[in-house]
Order: structure tokens, then C-alpha cells, then sequence
């Protein structure tokens, strides 16, 4: 009787600690064994998740002998899990600072993978096609134009009959790569944006409702009449959410889609590291409120042969991976960005 | 005898482990929001500004949209709850009893990212309506001011609300149950009427009820989905039910994982810290006021714990 009532708190613990020390384990990556499959495992952005998943499934059939797990755990926590190297690679949708590559242990190369954009969304009772420029949103975002019939608006929109309502402001009240793209771009064509707000995955919001995630964005848009919001445009053409028109550096209006995102990788000036915001970016059809998401890789690794088959991924991903980002609504990198990534990922050492 | 003492040793290292455990927890976090709690010390628990940009946090419209938002959600509750556990415990009959304590505890079992759906596609657009059809004068006052958004303080407080019921009414009930017949029955033959003879036994589990009503608090507290998904999650401290607020849970859940910055992450967890102490503190508050209440109850209650001491001696 009392070795029972003593045994069964003990063996319960024993079974915390256990599953605690597994937990440990797993995230460790020990030595690879020759005969088995490889595990290599990944953290970060939760944007890309759906076409990395894609990609680790389609290539792990191709290739029985590397399995690759990705956590979609944001990209802050892909970056600081890199850095304690509990993973082998990260995945982020702005590049790191200057200040976190410092920290982490050893130089960490920036691979773009596809490209995502934002799009504005509003709620205006019959108005399908509004046009809007960076400064006229971000006076907006700023709380500065209150009214859907501001002059502001209407002198874009000749001919489109808005109505005297108030706009309702709403945003992401998480965390996310989605807002970074949003306020990186507000920044770069407003410089009381950039002084007295700026850019980071969260802001203080001057103005506005925030909503959780896309969806809850989404859903505050739909429901009030005269709300403004902005959303993934993967997110917009999988729900069939009616979207304005951005004016982009070159000064046309661009409607986004995955064609005009990629225009705006390739008018863009990058860097030989990639750690690049493509928001505003020249040349023309170029949709403005873009960016690349990055897979974050270390560059002399300890685990030459799990880097290896991350490189040998990668490069399978930005070739002929590249077919699958269309149709699930990404944008693809284009050819002359890929080319020089090669010639990048060819730097990894490897055994 | 010898089994009594291993068997009191194994259970009070158990015991122990729970108190090692909670002051870990503390500690942890105190050691994790480090660089937060020496920037900012305690204009952290008062400043209004968080801004991640600039590297300037300040929890108070958290702390505010917390308590707040629980208040009001446990005055909306606890008359309902009560008159739950009463209507079961004292006057339905047999057949209804059964059906109505499941049907309040399936409440408890919905998870609360349905209730957030349900709050952003049911309750949300009625609270709008309601909004929109507030009259001028009322909006003058402090409690109505803002524009008629459905989502804000209201919604949330609703929500919570109905989350907290089954809870309370359930651990009332259980409470009520516990007074003797020979209460109810000395009441009725007293010439108590019914109302009187039920008052007398909700006297009697005054101390159980403020438990049931404080675990409610708790839970209120710490309800984090459902609680983003319709207060707004914008950081002010106002008394408006219109208006958007934030609270403590819920701007950790969203930030936590995008946080890139060490300032950024401890300014989070220090969050979670607040949220902590101040759960400690409402726990340590009905402790005291169940203390007090059972002091200053009858006879027998005072009675109680001397024999219980005389026995011991």
C-alpha cells in the first residue's frame, strides 16, 4: 500500500523530467547516422510556412535520405533560436539587424526564398477600385485624414462617389513580417511616418483597431462600413477580398499580383548579402508594398554534412522549387536575384 | 508508525515541490525580464508608452485593461452565476436539475477560440447595434464616448462574462449543497419564508461563494484569446466600454513571437511578471477577506477551530 502511494507521484515525475529531457534532445541536433535519414530541423516565419512545406515534402520524397522539420514559431523567435543554435537554420521575414548578427555565433548568410506584399483592403458600399498613394495611406494610418471624402482621396479618384464617413483604421495587433512590410514601406514615402511612428514587426499605432492575425483584420474590415485595413496578399486572393491600388516609385498605379511583386525583386538594387527591403522599389509595374522572406543559414557551420543537404535543398527550392510559389499565390524570385543566391549558397562550407 | 512518517515525508515533499515550483516561476522571469525591470524600474507599472520602435515600454494600459475588463466581466457574472447554482440547488425540480448543471457546464468546456469566433461574428456586430443606437445624452458620459467600432471594452467584458459563469455557478452550487438540511428546515420552522430560508443558506456558504466568485476572477485574469480577438488591442486606459483596450495576457500572445530585440522580449516577459504578482495579490486578497468572513461568522464557526485545536492538544 504505502510503496504504491509513494511510486505513483514519483514514476509521474520521472515521466515530466523524461518528457522535459526529450524536448531538449529533439531541438539538438546529434551526430547524423550514415544509414538513416537525416533530420534537420528549422524555425521561423510563420508567412512562408505553407510553400516551405510544400517544398520540405515534395523534396523529401525525391530524396528518402533528409527529412526536414520546420516550426512556424515567427520570425523573432526562427532568429533567437538560430542564434542559441537549437536549430540549423532559421527563417525570417525581415533580415536581421547588424546588432543580432553580432550576437549570433558565426556569420549567418540571407537566402530569399519567394516574395510576399500587402495589399489594402477597405469596406466603401459599392467602390471596387480605389487608387491609393504611400503618402496618402500613411496620412491616413496617421489619423491626419479622417474622412473618406477628404480632398486627398477624392483627387486620386475622379469620378468615384465617396461617401462622407468617417474611416476606420484597423491593423495587426500581433507581431507580424505583414505589418514590418506595411509600416517599412509607410517609412520610406512619409517622413513624419518614419520620424514619429517608424518601422518594426510592431509599432505604436498613432490610430486604429488592431485584429489578430489576417484573419481578424479581415474580419474588422468586412464588418464595418468605412474601414481600412491591409492583409497578406497570398491571403486576399485565396479569400477573394477586393484590394486598391497602390502607386508605386515610377508613379503608376499597380494593382498587386504575384507578377507585379516579382518586378519589384528585380528593379530593386540587392545588396551582395540580400538583407534588402524591396518596399517602393523602382522600375516599372513594380508593386510598392513588397518583400522577400529569408531562410537564415549559418555560413561555416560545425555540421558540414546536414549544411551540405540544407545547400543542396536551397538550390533545389530556387530553381525548380520556384513552380510551386504561383499556386499558392506567392510571388517567385526572380531569375537574376536566384543567379547570384546560387553563387551565394556555393559560400557555405560544406563537406 | 514508521510507514506514517514516510508516508508524511513523500507527501510533504510533494507539497514542498508546488511551493519550490511557484517561486521558480518568479524567479525565472525576474531573471528573464532583467534588462527591462533595471531600465525601467517601477515607471514600468505606470508610464502609458509602449513602443517598440523606440525601446520605450510602459505596462499600465495593460494592467488597466486587465482589471478592468475582469471587473466588469465579474459584475455582469456573479449575479447571473448565483442565480444559477440557486435556481439548481434550491428551487428547480428533480427533472430539470440535471440537464440545466450540464448545459452550464458545457459552457465551460467550449474552447475560447470558439468563443472568440463567436464573439467576432455574433456578438460583436449586436454590441455595434447596440453602440450605434446609444443615446446622445448617454454619450456624454465617460462610460460611452467613442466611435461605434462593436469591437472594444464591452464585447470583451460580455465574453468574459459568459467564460467565467459555469465556473462560478458551478463551485456555488457545489457549495450550497454542503449546507446542512437542518439549516433550511430550522429556517422554515422559524417561519422563514422561502426567499428568507435560501438567504439563510447562502449566508451560511457565504465563504465558499466568495471562493467560487474569486476563482472567477482568476479566470477572467489570465483569458487570453477569446479577449484579443474582440477588445481592439489598443493600449489606452479609459473607462469607455467603447473604447479599444488591450490587456496583459493578450499583448504577450501577440507580440512574443516576433519579438526580435532583448529589450522587446524582456519587456514581455516583465509583463508576465506584473500579471503574476498581480494574480498573487487577488489570490492573497480573497484569502484574507475569506479569513475575515469566517471570523465574524456564527457561533459554531467560531467554535470550530478551538475544538478542532483542543483536539490536536
Amino acid at each position: 500500500m504505502l510503496t504504491r502511494w509513494i511510486a505513483t507521484p514519483v514514476s509521474a515525475l520521472a515521466l515530466i523530467v523524461t518528457a522535459a529531457c526529450g524536448g531538449g534532445t529533439a531541438a539538438n541536433n546529434g551526430a547524423p547516422d550514415a544509414n538513416k535519414t537525416v533530420q534537420i530541423n528549422g524555425a521561423g516565419a510563420t508567412f512562408p510556412a505553407p510553400i516551405y512545406s510544400k517544398w520540405f515534402a515534395d523534396y523529401a520524397k525525391a530524396h528518402p535520405d533528409v527529412a526536414i522539420n520546420y516550426q512556424p514559431i515567427g520570425s523573432g523567435g526562427g532568429v533567437r533560436q538560430l542564434t542559441a543554435q537549437t536549430v540549423f537554420f532559421g527563417a525570417s521575414d525581415s533580415p536581421m539587424t547588424d546588432e543580432q548578427l553580432k550576437a549570433a555565433p558565426g556569420p549567418v548568410l540571407h537566402v530569399p526564398m519567394v516574395l510576399g506584399a500587402d495589399v489594402p483592403v477597405y469596406n466603401l458600399a459599392g467602390i471596387t477600385d480605389l487608387k491609393f498613394t504611400g503618402p496618402l495611406l500613411a496620412d491616413i494610418y496617421l489619423g491626419k485624414i479622417k474622412k473618406w471624402n477628404d480632398a486627398a482621396i477624392a483627387t486620386l479618384n475622379p469620378g468615384v462617389k465617396l461617401p462622407a464617413t468617417d474611416i476606420a483604421v484597423a491593423h495587426r495587433s500581433d507581431a507580424s513580417g505583414t505589418t514590418f512590410i506595411w509600416v517599412d514601406f509607410l517609412s520610406k514615402v512619409s517622413p513624419e511616418w518614419k520620424m514619429t511612428v517608424g518601422a518594426s514587426a510592431a509599432v505604436n499605432w498613432p490610430v486604429g483597431v488592431g485584429g489578430k492575425g489576417n484573419d481578424g483584420v479581415a474580419g474588422i474590415v468586412s464588418q464595418t462600413p468605412g474601414a481600412i485595413g491591409y492583409v497578406e496578399l497570398t491571403y486576399a486572393l485565396q479569400n477573394d477580398i477586393a484590394f486598391g491600388s497602390v502607386q508605386n516609385a515610377a508613379g503608376e498605379f499597380v494593382k498587386a499580383s504575384p507578377d507585379a511583386v516579382s518586378k519589384a525583386a528585380a528593379g530593386a538594387t540587392i545588396p551582395d548579402d540580400f538583407r534588402v527591403s524591396i518596399t517602393n522599389a523602382p522600375g516599372a509595374g513594380a508593386y510598392p508594398i513588397s518583400s522577400f522572406t529569408w531562410l537564415l543559414l549559418y555560413q561555416q557551420p560545425s555540421d558540414t554534412q546536414r549544411a551540405k543537404l540544407m545547400v543542396d535543398f536551397a538550390r533545389w527550392a530556387l530553381t525548380e522549387g520556384q513552380k510551386y510559389a504561383a499556386g499558392l499565390h506567392y510571388a517567385p524570385v526572380p531569375d537574376s536575384v536566384v543567379q547570384r543566391e546560387l553563387t551565394a549558397l556555393a559560400t557555405i562550407k560544406v563537406s | 508508525m514508521k510507514g506514517d512518517l514516510r508516508f508524511r515525508l513523500a507527501i510533504g515533499t510533494i507539497a514542498m515541490l508546488l511551493v519550490v515550483l511557484v517561486a521558480a516561476i518568479g524567479a525565472e522571469l525576474t531573471r528573464q525580464s532583467w534588462l527591462s525591470i533595471e531600465k525601467f524600474g517601477l515607471r514600468f507599472w505606470t508610464t502609458r508608452t509602449w513602443d517598440p520602435v523606440a525601446g520605450t515600454f510602459g505596462a499600465l494600459p495593460f494592467i488597466w485593461g486587465t482589471l478592468y475588463s475582469s471587473i466588469l466581466a465579474l459584475l455582469i457574472a456573479t449575479p447571473i452565476a448565483l442565480g444559477i447554482a440557486v435556481s439548481i440547488s434550491e428551487l428547480s425540480p428533480g427533472w430539470l436539475k440535471n440537464p440545466l448543471v450540464f448545459l452550464t457546464e458545457l459552457l465551460a468546456a467550449i474552447p475560447s477560440i470558439v468563443y472568440g469566433l463567436w464573439g467576432i461574428f455574433v456578438l460583436v456586430p449586436l454590441v455595434r447595434q447596440l453602440e450605434l443606437h446609444t443615446p446622445e445624452a448617454l454619450k456624454a458620459l465617460p462610460l460611452f464616448t467613442g466611435p461605434p467600432f462593436g469591437i472594444g471594452m464591452l464585447s470583451a467584458a460580455l465574453i468574459l462574462a459568459v467564460m467565467v459563469i459555469p465556473f462560478t455557478s458551478a463551485i456555488a452550487r457545489e457549495v450550497l449543497k454542503t449546507v446542512p438540511a437542518a439549516q433550511r428546515e430550522a429556517a422554515y420552522a422559524l417561519g422563514a419564508t422561502r426567499f428568507e430560508a435560501i438567504r439563510a443558506a447562502m449566508f451560511f456558504a457565504r465563504t465558499g461563494i466568495v471562493g467560487a466568485v474569486m476563482l472567477g476572477f482568476g479566470r477572467a485574469l489570465g483569458e487570453t484569446m477569446a479577449v484579443t480577438m474582440v477588445i481592439g488591442n489598443s493600449p489606452q486606459v479609459t473607462t469607455s466600454l467603447f473604447a479599444q483596450q488591450h490587456t496583459m495576457a493578450a499583448v504577450i500572445a501577440n507580440e512574443f513571437t516576433e519579438a526580435t530585440d532583448d529589450l522587446y522580449l524582456h519587456a514581455l516577459i516583465e509583463i508576465g511578471l506584473v500579471l503574476f504578482i498581480i494574480t498573487l495579490i487577488v489570490n492573497a486578497a480573497s484569502r484574507v477577506l475569506i479569513w475575515a468572513m469566517s471570523r465574524t461568522g456564527t457561533a459554531r464557526a467560531v467554535a470550530a477551530p478551538r475544538v478542532a485545536a483542543a483536539a490536536r492538544a
